[in-house]
């Protein structure tokens, strides 16, 4: 790649924030270092990342309201975790977070573990206990 | 409590694990540029893994696994490590002040996910990343992100969750800094070492999942993606592979030019001629990556099946694969008769 190649595709997703180094060959060869603010192939792979994140994350809040899961599914899909990363940050076994996800089990649960969950997903133990109701609120 | 801020100079780089040790190397004394750093601990590679997935996503890397970069380095160039995990969170940051109070910027393995410093988009869990941290205002660190163009702040509770991420690897709290640096280094040496370790793992493994043969399993599996996997699952997966080569700490074409630098900086660093012909060599092929991704990213974008487009994008990973195969082949050879 030759310095003036150093792709420059900066998009709304990123935001301006984007800046990483790139090293790239200089008229006379010999290699620099030269900023880059984004790649249209990068770009692109993020946002179908966060594409998927935000499908799951609509389908379970989709699930909590309508009292199929618990808060805990949504706030789970939030932080971008799965039943086995969140029993490991919880320090339980996955056949409890999953009975976890349930409306009735979750709504017998110790107030000890409801903060250990919001504490976990960084919100108050009052936003645990309900999902927004409206798309985009973090 | 604050210490006043260790001077200590910030150098963007393109990855972290090399940022990290060239940036504490420096400050220690011995200035190493990020490329040789990476070439010296021998970081390039390719593995794809079909039966190891993350979120359902074969994996897929350019680059050996995170830490043993430093490991080598140090080795090769005689360097003595203070390095040290911690069962007990407090016992992590206690350790820490301590070595901050006494003056030495540390270097700490993180997850991505936690550092708010880093643009939202970037963030997810990916627990090792390496940054240094140079000292405390109050109840936040002075950072120094590597991949970042400056310095930054966290605060302490921040700073644990991401020294305390779960998953795969877990820091548990990895700290590490340079204890002593001995004078006369042989650089030499450690660079033919260096070389000749990446030259085997691309050509010389017997498993076709590591190297160059990988490169060609990942382009057979890759033509049948549309058939085998449907629409939606082979442009998820062809994602990945783009995120794997390009994204955050990768330094661009999967980090082959990074190590084209290396190459570059060694060769006339030993005057060894022949190495600036393989840099300028893997630059080239470097270039062909990059046209892969992009590529992958345009298929990607238009979501159709389209089978041709995946035969053209295997054939470029295949034209990639013999470009390396005769790069790392002459680097394994050559590199013994010096």
């Amino acid at each position: 790649m030759k310095k003036n190649e150093v792709p420059q595709d900066g998009d709304n997703l990123v935001k301006g924030e984007s800046n990483w180094l790139n090293y790239a060959v200089d008229q006379n060869g010999e290699y620099v270092q030269e900023i880059s603010v984004g790649w249209e192939p990068e770009n692109i792979a993020l946002e179908q990342a966060w594409e998927v994140v935000n499908e799951k994350v609509e389908e379970a809040r989709t699930k909590v309201l309508g009292g199929q899961l618990s808060p805990i599914a949504f706030y789970m899909e939030v932080n971008i975790m799965d039943i086995p990363l969140l029993a490991n940050y919880m320090d339980k076994y996955q056949w409890q977070v999953r009975r976890h996800l349930q409306p009735d089990i979750f709504k017998q649960l110790s107030e000890e573990t409801l903060d250990k969950y919001a504490y976990v997903f960084k919100i108050s133990r009052t936003e645990l206990m309900n999902v927004p109701t409206n798309k985009n609120t973090k | 409590m604050s210490i006043a801020p260790i001077s200590f100079e910030h150098h963007q780089s393109a990855h972290c694990e090399n940022g990290v040790i060239s940036n504490l190397f420096r400050y220690n004394g011995l200035p190493i540029s990020e490329p040789m750093a990476f070439g010296l601990g021998s970081g390039l590679f390719f593995t794809h893994l079909p039966f190891l997935k993350v979120n359902g996503i074969p994996g897929t890397s350019y680059r050996i696994w995170p830490g043993l970069i430093f490991k080598r380095v140090s080795k090769r160039l005689g360097i003595e490590m203070y390095s040290e995990s911690f069962r007990n969170q407090q016992k992590a940051k206690d350790a820490l002040d301590s070595a901050l109070d006494k003056g030495i910027p540390v270097g700490l393995v993180t997850s991505v996910f936690y550092l708010p410093y880093l643009p939202a988009v970037f963030r997810f869990h990916f627990n090792a990343h390496n940054i240094v941290v140079y000292g405390r205002e109050g109840d936040h660190y002075l950072v120094s992100d590597p991949v970042m163009g400056a310095v930054s702040t966290i605060h302490k509770d921040d700073l644990m969750r991401a020294r305390y991420a779960k998953g795969v690897p877990e820091p548990n709290g990895k700290m590490y800094y340079p204890l002593q640096i001995p004078k006369n280094i042989d650089f030499k040496s450690a660079i033919i070492k260096g070389i000749s370790k990446t030259a085997y793992d691309m050509t010389e493994i017997p498993v076709p999942i590591f190297g160059t043969k990988a490169i060609r399993y990942l382009a057979k599996k890759l033509k049948n993606y549309p058939a085998d996997l449907g629409d939606r699952k082979a442009t998820l997966y062809l994602g990945n592979l783009i995120r794997m080569q390009e994204e955050i700490g990768t330094g661009g074409a999967g980090f082959r030019f990074i190590y084209a630098a290396f190459l570059q900086e060694a060769g006339k660093l030993i005057e060894q001629e022949w190495l600036i012909e393989q840099s300028i060599a893997l630059t080239k092929t470097g270039d062909l990556w990059r046209d892969f991704a992009f590529k992958a990213g345009r298929i990607c974008k238009n979501r159709s099946i389209d089978g041709t487009s995946y035969k053209e994008l295997s054939e470029i990973l295949i034209e990639c694969s013999h470009q390396e195969d005769k790069i790392f082949g002459t680097l394994y050879k050559q590199i013994k008769k010096i």
